[in-house]
């Protein structure tokens, strides 16, 4: 396997593949909610979330996809809980970042920490995509825009 | 026949059956990928093109470029003869009675299109009835349910089995007084069975029903014969048969193509305007408006005049070694499911492999320089048949070898390692 090859596919998202937190998980009390697609390989989720006092309490994401989309949207809501909205705002800014600016700094990436693997996709344009999907459909559910999430749209 | 100088003697195909030659004739097939040695299995999508097409094509825009049956100088006459010679070869490529029965559009979309559009709407109204099947590309679907929805006829389906085969019992029960057409591909290109569309095509026209064969996925792997099959329509697409995009064929039959009103408006296809109204041209031109995709065709003509040079019984066979050499290997491995197995197919392999998305599949071969095609192929009413999100799909051209197909599964061996 080539190094760009193990990158995308490193032990973490492997792991969140094989076993991904908070799926098929319905939060108690959720409030938030969002679906998203990927029409072109047929990736589709949903996200749950139970938002309390400007914080994320609990989440849960459901659906199917590939391995880049699933570990994407695990250890989001893995990083998410606990955090207030301002802070998974700025989260998702670092992420989008992460995933599409070569020259984005590494110590500007500092406070991704398990999020970093997800960088593995820059050099796969094709799948930039997946790794993001999970993060509109959060942006989505925050926000209470009712719409069906695509990366086709537009 | 002879031909205008820039259509070269095919060369490249000898007659014995050298596959190694076959990549030969196909310059891009030598270039690396990844630096890899491409291994290009993507071919239902597109087909890569050999050094005659790319050199007629060359030819003509080096020699004879001109628009086509409008001026009266010199190159605009050499333009028009190579435009109306390579309609005469893809006659003869499917073997239509007449010349004027092809009708040169962008492809099989546009051809489908086109006769939903004027065929369709003046022959199809309420209490009409359209038969499709479960395994037609959207190309071969949407366009009906547009003149449904406009015209009030109806839509019907004829459903797969669990191999990927038509149910004939369905054909027999929904083929009736009411079906005015019939509209079935030759191949599915999501499962790559081959359809019994002579059979098909008989018991429509027992009951008045006209035909329409979308042949884009069998016009690179079988003698097409329209005169034997007796369709009413059938429609290909040049880039799939080694030609360029944005160009491809509508057969009609003489007297449908003459009863149908235009498609589009514009040059080309009338014979007097004035401001009141138009009077149109004779089929093709009538639907051929504006100015054609002339390198295109001519395109068209110097891959028929390729595939010519090599004889189908010759191509078919060769295929077909190698698709069922495909086919054992790929079922020999552990957790691959092959999705489509009639006992009837043409060039297409379309699998599942453990629970590893084919998106993945797609992005590990690539890096080994194989080219797959992974998705639902715009058949989606396929996958739902099969309860699949998508499929990796493997499609096969002639120059395919036994060779590409151990690196495939060289590639899958990857694959299912870093899934492990
Ligand atoms: C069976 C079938 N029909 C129609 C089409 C549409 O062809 P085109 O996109 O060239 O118009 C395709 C192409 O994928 C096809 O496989």
């Amino acid at each position: 396997m080539n190094d760009s090859l193990r990158e995308l596919y490193e032990e973490v998202i492997l792991d969140h593949n094989r076993n991904p937190r908070n799926y098929n998980h319905t939060p108690e009390n959720a409030n938030h909610t969002a679906h998203g697609d990927n029409p072109l390989c047929g990736d589709r989720y949903s996200v749950k979330l139970t938002v309390k006092d400007g914080r994320i309490d609990d989440a849960g994401f459901e659906g199917s996809g590939c391995a880049i989309s699933k570990a994407s949207a695990s250890l989001m809501l893995e990083s998410v809980k606990g955090k207030s909205l301002e802070e998974v705002e700025h989260l998702f800014n670092s992420v989008h970042r992460h995933l599409t600016d070569h020259k984005a700094n590494e110590e500007s990436d500092d406070e991704l920490g398990k999020l970093k693997v997800l960088g593995g996709v820059k050099e796969f344009p094709m799948r930039v995509k997946c790794a993001i999907l999970p993060w509109h459909i959060l942006n989505a559910a925050i926000n209470e825009t009712d719409q069906m999430v695509s990366t086709e749209q537009q | 026949m002879n031909y205008p100088y820039f259509f070269l003697e095919p060369t490249g195909i000898s007659a014995g059956l050298d596959p190694e030659k076959f990549k030969n004739d196909f310059p891009i097939l030598r270039k690396p990928v990844r630096g890899k040695k491409l291994v290009y299995l993507d071919n239902a999508a597109t087909s890569q093109k050999p050094h005659t097409v790319i050199e007629a094509i060359r030819q003509y825009y080096l020699d004879s470029n001109a628009n086509v049956h409008r001026g009266v100088h010199w190159l605009s006459e050499k333009a028009t003869e190579a435009y109306e010679m390579a309609r005469i070869k893809m006659q003869e490529f499917i073997n239509a009675d007449h010349a004027d029965e092809i009708v040169f559009v962008r492809g099989s979309t546009e051809a489908i299109n086109l006769v939903a559009q004027t065929y369709g709407r003046k022959e199809i109204g309420q209490g009409d009835e359209i038969l499709i099947t479960e395994m037609e590309h959207h190309s071969n679907i949407v366009p009906w349910q547009l003149l449904v929805e406009e015209t009030g006829a109806d839509l019907q389906v004829i459903h797969i089995d669990d191999n990927g085969e038509l149910i004939r019992e369905e054909l027999r029960e929904k083929l009736t007084e009411k079906t005015k057409l019939v509209a079935i591909t030759h191949i599915s290109n999501a499962l790559g069975t081959v359809n019994p569309i002579r059979e098909i095509i008989r018991s429509a026209h027992e009951v008045g029903a006209r035909v329409l064969v979308d042949g884009a996925q069998a016009a690179p792997h079988l003698k097409i014969d329209v005169h034997d099959l007796d369709c009413d329509f059938y429609t290909l697409s040049g880039h799939k048969m080694y030609a360029p995009t944005g160009i491809g064929i509508l057969y009609g039959k003489r007297e449908l193509l003459q009863n149908m009103p235009p498609y589009q408006g514009g040059g080309e296809m009338i014979t007097s305007v004035s401001l009141t109204g138009s009077s149109y041209a004779k089929p093709p031109y009538r639907f051929e408006a504006g100015t054609p995709n002339i390198e295109g065709a001519i395109g068209l003509g110097a891959a028929a005049d390729y595939l010519n040079s090599i004889d189908f019984d010759t191509l078919s066979a060769h295929e077909n070694e190698v698709l069922d050499y495909a086919t054992d290997r790929l079922s020999a491995m552990d957790g691959l499911k092959i999705i489509g197995t009639s006992g009837h197919k043409a060039g297409i392999i379309s699998f599942v492999i453990d629970s590893i998305h084919p998106h993945d599949v797609g992005t590990i071969l690539d890096q080994a320089g194989i080219a797959v095609r992974t998705g639902h192929h715009c058949a989606m009413p396929i996958m739902e048949r099969f309860q699949l999100p998508a499929t990796t799909r493997v499609s096969l051209a002639l120059y395919n070898t036994k060779d590409d197909i151990d690196s495939l599964v060289e590639g899958l061996k990857q694959v299912k390692e870093v899934f492990k």
